[in-house]
């Protein structure tokens, strides 16, 4: 059988970053260089994961991808466009660390969102978003509203609200952060499910090692300060992949691979569990004061 | 991985169950305070003659039940109808202290610099004691002017209504406005579709607001002068009058406006953003 998810040589790349660096600046006073030099290409339906310690600058460069943030220099062209191009295309379906939900909306009308935004018309709204709400396991839930429902179910519909529109590239920004382990590997057997069934090409980011190599077709493992990339490292894991992946000898081996570069990259596990607060830190600097 | 290996979350989860519970408010929840009610009341009637406590410094209820049915319509103090004309000048007040502040709420929240120098004002005016000004509102559209009256009102009911609302407006989740970002969405889309709805709790935070300070803008305007047939003049003159039973007939007609208000409101909110008071867990 021959995997449609893996990276073929001479395929087709779908989002190409060249030379992007990206430094946050508080006046003309350097205040991080939160990346530096990164070249990567990621071909159609590839799983690829960011990995690395805090301060890596892997959520600024999925931001960048998603035309969030733009980079001080070097370029992002997705789908053979600008970053920017694709995003006013709607080539991107994002979902974040926290689930971003519209408590006024019930689950459905949440999904219907991005729809309505498109213009598309009623009776197609309803049939897509039940569609994607079945595939994330809500079909009973249509009508709770998001204060309903838990941490999890929360993520799975935003997770139904991104596909929802049927992007080509989905930008995961760690999102089953907040959730438990027993929760996040649940999760993350339903997302490797959806991402079969849908061929959609995602951006995953995590500071989780397990959750990486699990997943992927590909995990990036960056190291911090300035934000490089240290090792592209190829997950040849047979699919499909299950629980019982987990406890191959394969997985146990690429598990320590992609822990050794993090270590060698400097950036240690503790310092990766701190990622949330580095995370925002990034995100305010990134934005600025609000206004 | 199967899908059905970790089984379907069922719909009638504990969180739900608690969530219907919260829903519903029993009539016994409200048995407290009727009988605190009851017992004040008749503490009222009984209890002050036992400590000699003057009528005329506080009347038995059953005083002012009777002056309530003596001046009901009729008479110096008809009180139907001045309590018609005080809910008119403050219902006024309300309607235009609230488009008034919507709106420019509204300009504040769209327009960065507008709210540079709008919100400090609307902040730092909700800290004045603005009734202050009321003597100089009926110096200035007239003694007899009702609409006087309505404008004190209307001020008073402006800068609370600014304050919340642009705050509304504006402290929206810094995620909700990168996921619409995300799909491209105008600001006109993020407008309807994520502000406004942001808004709203805080908008009826401030009509609850808004409503007692319309009636405290009416009333205390009419203090200083007006036609007689208002609240505020009968509660001003039957008291120069030693009539107290009257003062307090119209005192508690001004309360039982300012309560109608506020269940308005309240019922408003509970049908318009049902999920807001779930969320605050009074639902």
């Amino acid at each position: 059988m021959t995997d449609p998810h893996s990276a073929p040589s001479g395929a087709v790349p779908v989002v190409r970053i060249s030379g992007v660096d990206k430094t946050f600046t508080r006046g003309d006073s350097i205040l991080t260089k939160a990346l530096e030099a990164i070249d990567l290409d990621v071909n159609l339906g590839e799983f690829i994961s960011f990995i690395g310690p805090s301060g890596c600058g892997k959520s600024t460069l999925l931001r960048i991808v998603g035309d969030l943030t733009s980079p001080t220099s070097g370029t992002v062209t997705v789908n053979g466009k600008t970053a920017e191009r694709a995003r006013r295309d709607r080539d991107y379906g994002m979902v974040f660390q926290a689930p971003v939900l519209f408590d006024w909306r019930t689950v459905e009308d949440n999904v219907k969102l991005p729809l309505e935004i498109l213009g598309q018309d009623a009776a197609t709204r309803t049939k897509r978003a039940r569609e994607m709400l079945e595939l994330v396991e809500l079909g009973d839930f249509l009508k709770h509203h998001p204060y309903q429902l838990s941490g999890g179910m929360q993520q799975r519909v935003a997770i139904a609200r991104a596909l929802a529109f049927q992007p080509s590239i989905l930008l995961m920004d760690e999102p089953f952060g907040a959730l438990d382990e027993m929760t996040r590997e649940r999760m993350n057997g339903e997302v490797l499910r959806i991402w079969q069934q849908t061929g959609t090409t995602i951006l995953f980011v995590t500071h989780s090692i397990p959750e990486a190599v699990f997943l992927s077709s590909r995990v990036v493992v960056m190291s911090a300060r300035p934000g490089r990339i240290a090792k592209v490292i190829d997950i040849d894991l047979p699919r499909p992949r299950n629980e019982d992946s987990r406890e191959t000898r394969r997985y146990f081996e690429l598990v320590t691979e992609v822990r050794e570069v993090l270590r060698a990259g400097g950036g240690s596990l503790d310092d990766a569990a701190t990622v949330d607060a580095g995370g925002s830190l990034e995100r305010a600097l990134a934005e600025g004061p609000i206004g | 991985m199967s899908a059905g290996l970790m089984g379907r979350p069922t719909a009638n989860g504990p969180a739900i169950v608690r969530l219907a519970r919260a829903g519903r408010r029993s009539i016994g929840e409200y048995v407290p305070a009727l009988v605190v009610l009851v017992g004040g009341f008749l503490l009222l009637e009984y209890g002050l003659a036992a400590v000699h406590i003057e009528s005329f410094l506080l009347p038995r209820p059953t005083a002012v039940a009777a002056a309530i049915a003596d001046n009901w319509s009729t008479g110096r103090f008809a009180l139907v109808p001045s309590a018609l004309a005080t809910l008119e000048e403050a219902v006024i007040g309300l309607v235009v202290g609230t488009i008034a502040g919507v709106t420019v709420a509204f300009a504040s929240a769209r327009w960065g610099t507008a709210r540079g120098f709008l919100l400090p004002i609307a902040i730092g005016a909700n800290a004045i004691p603005i009734i202050a000004f009321a003597p100089l509102f009926n110096n200035w559209f007239g003694l007899l002017n009702p609409l006087a009256k309505a404008l004190m009102a209307a001020v008073l009911v402006f800068f609370p209504v600014v304050a919340n609302v642009t705050r509304g407006l504006v402290q929206v989740e810094p995620g909700a406005l990168e996921l619409m970002r995300s799909y491209a969405a105008s600001e006109w889309t993020i407008l309807r579709k994520v502000r406004i709805p942001n808004a709203l709790p805080y908008f009826f935070t401030a009509m609850k607001i808004a409503t007692t300070l319309s009636l405290i803008g009416a009333i205390v305007g009419e203090y200083f002068g007006g036609s007689s047939s208002v609240l505020g003049r009968i509660i001003v003159q039957s008291a120069s009058a030693l009539k107290f039973d009257v003062t307090w007939a119209a005192i508690l007609f001004g309360a039982a406006i300012g309560i109608v208000f506020y269940a308005i409101v309240a019922l408003a909110e509970r049908l318009v953003i049902p999920w807001a008071a779930v969320l605050r867990g009074d639902g």
